[in-house]
């Protein structure tokens, strides 16, 4: 694991999310709680829909084209067969780290 | 020989090593204890009730000098240790130095200081030993006002103990939430309303900017510009583990001295312990994991070696009166699960996560006599398959009937109360039901039970088919969504009648059966408490779909349209030019001219927002509102200035009302149109509000639609004048905001309510159209302004990625 630091928490509002470019595309990075941190693929996989612009609800996020429900924990749509690629965070120190490694090895996919 | 053992620091975690030690072998060590205060070991957790007035020092001191003698303790207390110097193996007071064989830190926190101006002025205090304690009873003994910085743990101990001691306290929090660290919103709701009825002011989001004052302190700023007058300013907003001494030693040193699994340091006759550690990047901060860290570390000192492990804790607040607990994990999650309990009449909120037939966390306010015992489930992770329907009733309901949904109702004793409001309790109504009230409405005009304010309806229905069984059919009520039994209509009622003011305080006192909601709920929610609340309530953008955050509309291909307001439809060169350059500069692919008379910008990247919105603001253009559930357009025809059969100035009217409505929000979409002859060339007749001119004055016509469904407006009313045609105008969409059920459209309403309803209100009630308009405009004095500009220049970051990684890459 590399963990990079890509911001601070209070960066990103409670309930709310922010995007990370990567080489092969946005990573959402959402904050649930007061220190909860997630990182998924930014594309709903139904029609690529930014999952970063949905309303975050619970560990939950709905995807605002056309409301498809995920948990972020696991990636996995609720109530659809289909699931979101899911990468590793951290918090420390009021900053927001995600794993590079993980991210590269979604770049050579 | 006795070994040389010294400890730095007098805390909570040296007081329980020392008793460990010597209870081990008296033998084993020569112990030397410093103390930066002048003072030995007491309870540094029971200081709150010191402040308070509760207990006194002296009850709270843990080791007395008779101890330190009876043990042969070397005391330098009141002498600050300089340095470690390890090569010599020495230890540097300011009184000269000792040596040491086993050395242990026990240095514990500093309190975190916030860097703002003033932050040095006299009566600016802490919160961490009894100097800051006697200091702030001191400035309580002069009366006047606090302000304390923080609202967790501390802080609102402080706060308490101020506001005992006759104080007038105000506690300033930088998250929504009290105490968010062990609490979730609900139970930080309950906290809040207790802390309030002691008198405490509230203050969440508040921002310090600066603290006041020329020669000792007298008020405090926030970055809102809101002015505070202090007497006192308490800063107890986080602590950090004191490290300096071992940092300058060249111990390893993180965000605490690291230490192993036996509070070893990296210098292996050095050791640690307590809220000046790290352990496997753990900071502590409650006194449970000092102790057991003391009992390890005492094994590690005499041979008997031990391992730390981290636990989970469990956080109790310290003020009469206000009853929480809060233990584990209560984070959502995939394979979590909650347990929610509310009892609003009450003021009771129980929450238990549950993961894979296990409790991993819980949160309690209001009652919370089996926190322990759920504390207990937690640690032991105790399977709680059996228990799960009851199991939230705690340890005496244990043992029903699991196979039942119903068991937990069935399993309430007959004293039981149900309704909070009307102090019914179950025996009361299943006597009623036995007696024949054998539906909700007939029970509740035998018992009174659920009559009040609703929320206990579904426990007494529970009941009805408890006792009567299949006799009983479940009422159908549509719900606003799966959080709630209670209808849109029954939850605008409650936020009106109980007069709820925030989301938490809508979803303890409505007992919502999740955390924070639904992308269903949230929306409609966040509508109804600022349109009935517009001075309290403060629009929560998170709520909000993504369009009306980010006031554009989100195209399919994730960009977005800007929809710049042209009022009335009338536009000019220069309006146009800007728009034309924008679209240049941006690059974007399709300019439309929409149906409501204006530009339609399509496809401009969400990063370009603020840039665009500001170009286009510098040409005096404004945000559209084509995506909010608010006012749209008004659509107008030329009218009397230049059309030869025009009556009236539609135009004029137009243009009035569009700056009359702009910015403000509504159940839903609202759309208008003023056409300046029965002609009616802006369609008016198919619009929510449309006007029809004639040499008489103006038709007034509502609940027109044009969309799914398509239907003529209904009459309100002929009115003489333009300012009469606006205050009908003004006062309709008033009713609609106050009374609609959210996602609406005015003809959905009006069919509902019978536009009778609506006329007696808006046109024949003078005091009610009056009350109306004047409702309208204290809402519009907060969101009548333009989002884009404010967008651009306070939130401008954003809209922009977090990170780019792919730069870095490239490097």
């Amino acid at each position: 694991m590399s963990w990079i630091d890509i911001g601070a928490l209070a960066d990103i509002p409670e309930r709310g999310a922010r995007v990370v470019k990567t080489e092969l595309g946005c990573v959402a990075v959402f904050r649930t709680a007061e220190a909860e941190i997630f990182a998924v693929s930014n594309a709903c996989p139904h029609k690529a829909g930014p999952l970063s612009e949905g309303i975050v609800h619970g560990r939950r996020v709905t995807c605002p084209l056309h409301n498809w429900v995920f948990d972020l924990d696991s990636g996995e749509a609720v109530g659809e067969d289909a699931r979101i690629a899911t990468y590793p965070t951290r918090i420390a120190a009021g900053r927001i780290l995600l794993d590079g490694t993980a991210l590269r090895k979604r770049s050579a996919a | 020989m006795k070994q040389k053992l010294i400890i730095i620091g007098a805390g909570m975690a040296s007081g329980r090593l020392i008793e460990q030690v010597q209870a081990r072998d008296p033998e084993a060590f020569d112990i030397t204890l410093f103390n930066a205060e002048p003072r030995g070991n007491y309870n540094r957790i029971m200081l709150s009730p010191v402040l308070s007035g509760e207990k006194t020092y002296a009850e709270i001191v843990t080791h007395d000098d008779a101890f330190y003698a009876e043990n042969g303790i070397t005391c330098r207390f009141g002498e600050h240790v300089v340095a470690i110097d390890r090569a010599r193996k020495v230890v540097v007071g300011q009184k000269g130095e000792v040596a040491y064989d086993k050395l242990v830190i026990a240095t514990g926190s500093a309190p975190f200081i916030i860097p703002v101006p003033g932050k040095d002025l006299p009566g600016v205090v802490t919160y961490r030993d009894l100097d800051d304690t006697n200091a702030m009873i001191e400035a309580a003994t002069k009366g006047g006002k606090a302000v304390v910085i923080g609202g967790g743990l501390l802080g609102l101990e402080a706060a308490a103990g101020l506001s005992d001691r006759g104080m007038d306290v105000t506690v300033l929090h930088l998250m929504g939430h009290l105490m968010e660290r062990q609490l979730d919103e609900a139970a930080a709701h309950l906290l809040r309303c207790d802390l309030e009825k002691r008198g405490l002011r509230i203050i969440t989001r508040a921002s310090t900017a600066a603290i006041l004052g020329t020669d000792r302190v007298e008020g405090v700023m926030l970055e809102d510009n809101t002015g505070l007058e202090a007497d006192l300013v308490v800063m107890a907003v986080g602590i950090r583990p004191e490290t300096r001494l071992a940092t300058d030693a060249g111990i390893e040193v993180a965000r605490g001295i690291e230490v192993n699994a036996q509070m070893q340091t990296s210098d292996p006759d050095i050791f640690a312990v307590g809220e000046c550690i790290e352990f496997d990047g753990h900071l502590f901060g409650l006194v449970a994991p000092l102790y057991d860290q003391a009992r390890v570390l005492a094994g590690s000192l005499l041979n008997g070696p031990d391992a730390f492990v981290v636990k989970d804790t469990a956080t109790k607040l310290k003020v009469t009166g206000c009853d929480l607990f809060s233990a584990g994990d209560f984070s959502e999650g995939e394979n979590r699960e909650d347990i929610v309990f509310r009892d609003p009449a009450r003021g009771v909120y129980k929450r238990l996560v549950i993961e894979d037939d296990r409790l991993v966390g819980a949160v309690m306010y209001g009652d919370t006599a089996d926190g322990n015992w759920f504390f207990d489930l937690i640690k032991n992770e105790t399977g709680i398959e059996e228990m799960r329907e009851t199991l939230i009733f705690g340890p005496a309901y244990q043992g029903g009937d699991q196979a039942n949904p119903l068991s937990a109702v069935a399993a309430l004793p007959p004293e039981a109360e149900i309704c909070g409001c009307n102090g019914v309790c179950k025996g009361t109504i299943v006597e009623a039901i036995h007696a024949g009230a054998n539906e909700l409405g007939a029970l509740r005009s035998a018992t009174k039970a659920s009559a009040s304010c609703g929320t206990c309806t579904g426990l007494v229905e529970q009941l009805l088919q408890v006792t009567l069984g299949d006799a009983f059919q479940m009422p159908t009520v549509q719900p606003v969504c799966g959080c709630t039994d209670l209808s849109h209509e029954d939850v605008r009622r409650l936020i009106k009648t109980k007069e709820l003011k925030s989301q938490p305080a809508v979803w303890q006192e409505l007992g919502w059966t999740t955390p924070n909601g639904c992308h269903v709920c949230r929306p409609a929610i966040n509508f109804y408490l600022l349109a009935d609340w517009p001075l309290d309530y403060r629009d929560d953008p998170q709520s909000r779909f993504v369009n009306e955050r980010k006031h554009a509309n989100i195209q399919k291909d994730g960009s977005f349209s800007v929809v710049p307001r042209m009022w009335g439809g009338i536009t000019n060169p220069r309006e146009l030019r800007a728009i034309a350059d924008a679209a240049d500069k941006y690059g974007v692919p399709t300019v439309k001219v929409t149906g409501g008379q204006r530009i339609d910008l399509l496809g401009v990247r969400g990063e370009d927002l603020p840039a665009i919105w500001s170009d286009l603001n510098r040409a005096g253009l404004v945000s559209g509102h084509a995506y909010s559930k608010g006012l749209r357009t008004v659509k107008t025809c030329v009218g009397t200035d230049h059309c030869r059969f025009g009556t009236q100035d539609s135009t004029g009217l137009g243009i009035k009302l569009e700056q009359m409505l702009w910015g403000s929000w509504t159940p839903h979409k609202v759309k208008l149109a003023v056409s300046g002859c029965p002609r009616n060339c802006a369609e008016a007749t198919c619009k929510d509000v449309g006007i029809v001119c004639v040499d008489s004055g103006y038709q007034i016509g509502v609940a027109g639609a044009a969309g799914m469904d398509v239907k003529e407006t209904e009459r309100l009313a002929d009115v003489a004048t333009e300012q009469e045609a606006i205050d009908l105008t003004v006062a309709f969409i008033q009713l609609y905001r106050e009374n609609a059920k959210y996602l609406d459209r005015p003809y959905k309403w009006v069919a509902k309510v019978g536009l009778d309803w609506v006329r007696s209100r808006v046109v024949d009630d003078l005091a009610e159209r009056s009350r109306l308009i004047d409702a309208f405009e204290l809402s519009q004095s907060v969101y009548r302004r333009d989002p884009w500009a404010e967008h651009a220049q306070t939130r401008a970051q954003s809209y922009t990625p977090l990170a780019d990684l792919t730069l870095e890459a490239a490097e």
